[in-house]
Order: structure tokens, then sequence, then C-alpha cells
């Protein structure tokens, strides 16, 4: 019952997609109404359950995601009934909605766009640990089972389900509010609520076996972004998921192997996600209160721009990485800045940054010197760096890319 | 509302310079303001600073007999220098209680709800 998702023709089905669109909004409803989120996750997984069973034969309501609410609700107000606890649960005030007080549910509980809102800040409030968060987000909002999740970050199911467990514990022993944080502290909270998109993201685009994490970071920006409409930072995100995801069939080989940016088949960029970011990224500019997504976004306009690497803008991206290093001032962003110096200037002046940041543990720091340092026809340098970075790769692919000296391609 | 353990940590050999008296004052004088603030609020149930850990007695149950030692219970390089317990409508306002605690004391501050939730 509880792993509906898993089920393999939902994928398939007509109830595969609603599930994916309506999960989130369903649980965050009943967490509203119920004040509980086990009650809400049940609920909405058992409503899944019977829209399984029912909606082949009679059809598909005319609002479905208000027909699953609406069944998880009379569902979880049965279950309630018919437990003691259940019935505490009802009589009570709820445990962390700002307050239950229709105990007899007769009030709609229809979409508030808010629920989801408060629900993707409690379950990135920062007294959680970032597993935790993630986990938590996946899971609620995304509809994600236990299993997907655990399978999406290598852990084992039980780990993840003790995880999750672990983490609604948290929220509820120590209430953990459920409402989207004022003003003076939404900057604050808005951070790793961000960062958590990033990361499903990028765990979608490091992991090829899971490109539904790609799909889902950008569902999850898309609704922050309809949700919280000023804020920058969050159209940023938006903008630069969209314009990474534009190039994300182009950046592998079959074999799984990284194709650098400059060696890219650019025809193969989707060209409707690339237009639907740079939009995004000029209204940023308008608007121009930067920050670190909106600037990585920008810059990955910019190269969206160039039908070729030799088009490419680079003393705009050099400008753009000066901006950024200096909100989110990491060597990683300091190498990024390195190379795009190094196509204004030439290989020395890169090198010349390169050599003074602290990435020994990094190995596109080691991958970056090779490839500067064959530029400068230092071969035998050039070979020791090359080595560094294949001994530190984290594929095979990848690896032997590099053991080859970083000339599979050419 | 719910109750919330506010505890205060010193970190042996992290504590820094030792603070001058005019320090000491003012940070005295920021706790008792603080104090003052959670009365005022409605969330202060109680708070103190604790003498350091070696003047600590410990009993413990030894074969079903109570012994009485020498303390403390843990040797540790963190212990409790105080505590508040506040009462607050969630953990965000437990949070904000703690931020201003950590503005007048310094060492790093455990938030932990007790489990009578609704007191």
């Amino acid at each position: 019952m509880r792993d509906v998702a898993a089920a393999p023709k939902l994928d398939e089905g007509e109830v595969g997609r609603i599930f994916g669109e309506e999960f989130g909004r369903s649980v965050a409803a009943l967490i509203r109404v119920f004040g509980d989120i086990d009650v809400a996750e049940d609920a909405v997984q058992e409503a899944f359950a019977v829209a399984l069973r029912t909606w082949p034969g009679d059809g598909l309501p005319p609002n479905p995601g208000g027909w699953i609410t609406t069944t998880a609700r009379n569902r979880a107000i049965d279950r309630l009934r018919r437990e003691s606890r259940g019935r505490e649960l009802l009589s009570e005030q709820a445990v962390i909605s700002p307050g239950l007080d229709d105990p007899g549910m007769s009030e709609e509980v229809g979409p508030v766009e808010d629920d989801r809102l408060r629900l993707i800040f409690t379950c990135c409030h920062p007294g959680l640990s970032t597993e935790a968060q993630v986990a938590l987000t996946l899971r609620l909002l995304g509809g994600l089972s236990t299993k997907e999740v655990a399978r999406s970050f290598l852990v084992a199911e039980p780990t993840m389900a003790r995880r999750l467990v672990r983490a609604k514990r948290k929220i509820k022993a120590a209430r953990i509010p459920y409402r989207v944080p004022e003003d003076h502290e939404l900057s604050d909270r808005l951070r790793p609520v961000l960062a958590v998109v990033y990361l499903v993201y990028n765990a979608g685009l490091t992991s090829p076996a899971e490109p539904g994490l790609c799909s889902e970071a950008i569902r999850l920006a898309r609704i922050l972004a309809t949700l919280m409409p000023d804020e920058p930072e969050v159209a940023g995100l938006l903008a630069l998921l969209l314009l990474t995801e534009s190039r994300r069939s182009s950046r592998t080989r079959p074999d799984g192997s990284l194709v650098l940016l400059g060696e890219q088949d650019r025809t193969r960029w989707d060209r409707a996600l690339i237009e639907e970011g740079q939009a995004i990224v000029r209204r940023c500019l308008r608007r121009n209160q930067p920050g670190a997504y909106q600037l990585q976004a920008a810059i990955n306009a910019v190269h969206a721009d160039a039908a070729t690497v030799e088009e490419t803008d680079w003393s705009q991206i050099v400008a753009l990485y000066d901006q950024l290093l200096a909100v989110a001032p990491t060597p990683v962003v300091a190498l990024n800045r390195a190379i795009a110096i190094g196509e204004v200037q030439g290989p020395d002046a890169a090198l010349a940054l390169v050599d003074e940041l602290d990435l020994d543990n990094y190995h596109p720091f080691h991958a970056t010197r090779a490839d500067l340092l064959r530029r400068l026809g230092r071969h035998r340098e050039a070979a020791a760096a090359y080595e560094r970075a294949a001994a530190m790769a984290p594929t095979d692919a990848e690896r032997d890319f590099l053991r080859l000296g970083g000339r599979a391609s050419r | 509302m719910a109750k919330y353990l506010l505890s205060t940590y010193s970190v042996e050999g992290v504590v820094g310079d030792p603070m001058t008296d005019e320090e000491m004052q003012l940070s005295w004088k920021q706790i008792q303001a603080l104090n003052e603030e959670m009365k005022a609020a409605g969330a202060w149930v109680f708070g103190g600073a604790l003498h350091d850990p070696d003047t600590a007695t410990v009993v413990r149950l030894s074969g079903g007999e109570v012994m009485t030692t020498d303390g403390p219970f843990a040797e540790s390089k963190e212990h409790l220098g105080g505590f508040y317990i506040i009462e607050a409508e969630d953990l965000d306002a437990a949070l904000a209680w703690a931020s201003k605690t950590i503005a007048a004391v310094k060492h790093p501050i455990e938030v932990r709800p007790f489990r009578d939730a609704e007191a």
C-alpha cells in the first residue's frame, strides 16, 4: 500500500503522471488540516491506491487532484475515528498546524497554494540535516517512495526509512512550524530550500540512472517560482536548472564519460529550454538584485547564445564570474573564473590564477591544470597533471578519458 | 505552547581570551536584560548559570546500593554552563530566544523540546 509509486504500471499511465503532479499538493493540504505528516502521507497514498483501482473502470474524475485530496481526507477521518490516538488528534489542537478549528472538517480542503510552500519550508528547516531535508522534500513534495528516495542517494532502503522516520519525529517533537517564514527571516530560510532543489538536480545529473530527479528538481523550482514570484534567487535557480537541462543529453557519451562544454554538439541543445531560461535571466537582469544562482544562470545563458565555442562572449563570462566570486568566494568559483580568463588572456594568465588555488583534492582542478599546461606546450607536466586527475576521477569512463590525456575526443 | 531546554555549552580550551571585568559586567547586564525580556514575554520558566563541573557530585546505583562520588558524571571537553527552560509556540520561537541568548553568553546553545509538549 505504502509504495504505490513503485507499482510498475504507474510510471506509464495517466495515474502516474497525476500522482507526480498532485501528491505534494494533497499531502500539503492534509497536513494543514490534520496537523500530522504521517496521517497526511498515509491517507494520500491510500487515496492513490483507490484511484488506481477505480479510475480505469470509472474514468478520470473531472478534477483528479481535488478527488485525491477529498478521498484522502475522508480516509484519514475514517482511520482516525477507528484509532484512539486518532480520536485524540481529531479532538485536540493540531500538533503542527496553525490550528484545527473545525474538528468536523466540514470546510473545503481545496488547494491553498501556500500549503506546498509551507511544506517545503518545514522539510528544509535548518534544524534538520541536509540529508533529511532532501529526503523529506522528495518523499512529501515529490511523492517518491522511500525505496526511490533511497535509490537516488545510493542508500539502503531501511537506512532511508529510518532517516525519514527520525526527521518526521523531530518535526513533531520539536514543533518545527508549518508556515512560510516571515519576510525578515525569508532570505536565511530560503537558502536551504534552494540548496535542496539544486542538490536534487545535481544528483540526477551525476547519476544517469536517475534522470527523474532532474525533472523533479525542475518541477519543484517551477512551483517555488510560481509561489514566490518576487524572490530573484528563486527565479535564478529555475533559470539555472532550465539552461543546464538544455544541455543534459549532450553532456555525456553513451559510455557515461563527460563531454566538455567546448566539444558538445550544440545543435542538440534544447532551444525551448534555453529560450525559457534566457527570458528569466533577462528579467533577473532588469530587477538587478544579483545572487549566486542568478549569476550562474547568466553565465549559462551566455554559453547558450554561442552557436560555436569560438563565438562565446568570454569577456562577458569573466565579468559575470567576477560578480559571482564576490557573492560566493569559493575556490571552485575561482577555478571556473580562471578558466574563463584563460579564454580571454591566454593559458599563462589562467595557470597563474589556478596555481594559487587550494583544490588539491578536486579532480577538475588537476584536469584544468593539465589542459592549460598542454596548451602551453609543457607536455611532461601536463601528463603528470592528467595522471593526478585520472587517479581521482569518480567514474571509470572519466578516468580513462583523462588517462588518454583528455584527447579521447580530439 | 511547548517547553524547551536551552542549554549553553562551554568548550574547554576553546574559551578564548578570558573576559575582562568590563566584558563580564556587560555580559551580566545583557543576561539580566534578557531574563527580564523573557519574563515580560511570558517565555520564562526558569534559568541560571552553573558552577564549574568540578563542583559536581554524582549519585548512582551500584548493586542496588546508592553510591555517592565526586563528579562530574561525564568527563568531556564540553560541559553545561547554564540553562533556561522556556515556553515557546514552536521551534522557531525557541530558536529566536536562543539567538538572543547567544548574543549575551557567546557560547553554543542546544535547544531541546521537553517530552511533555502540551504543558
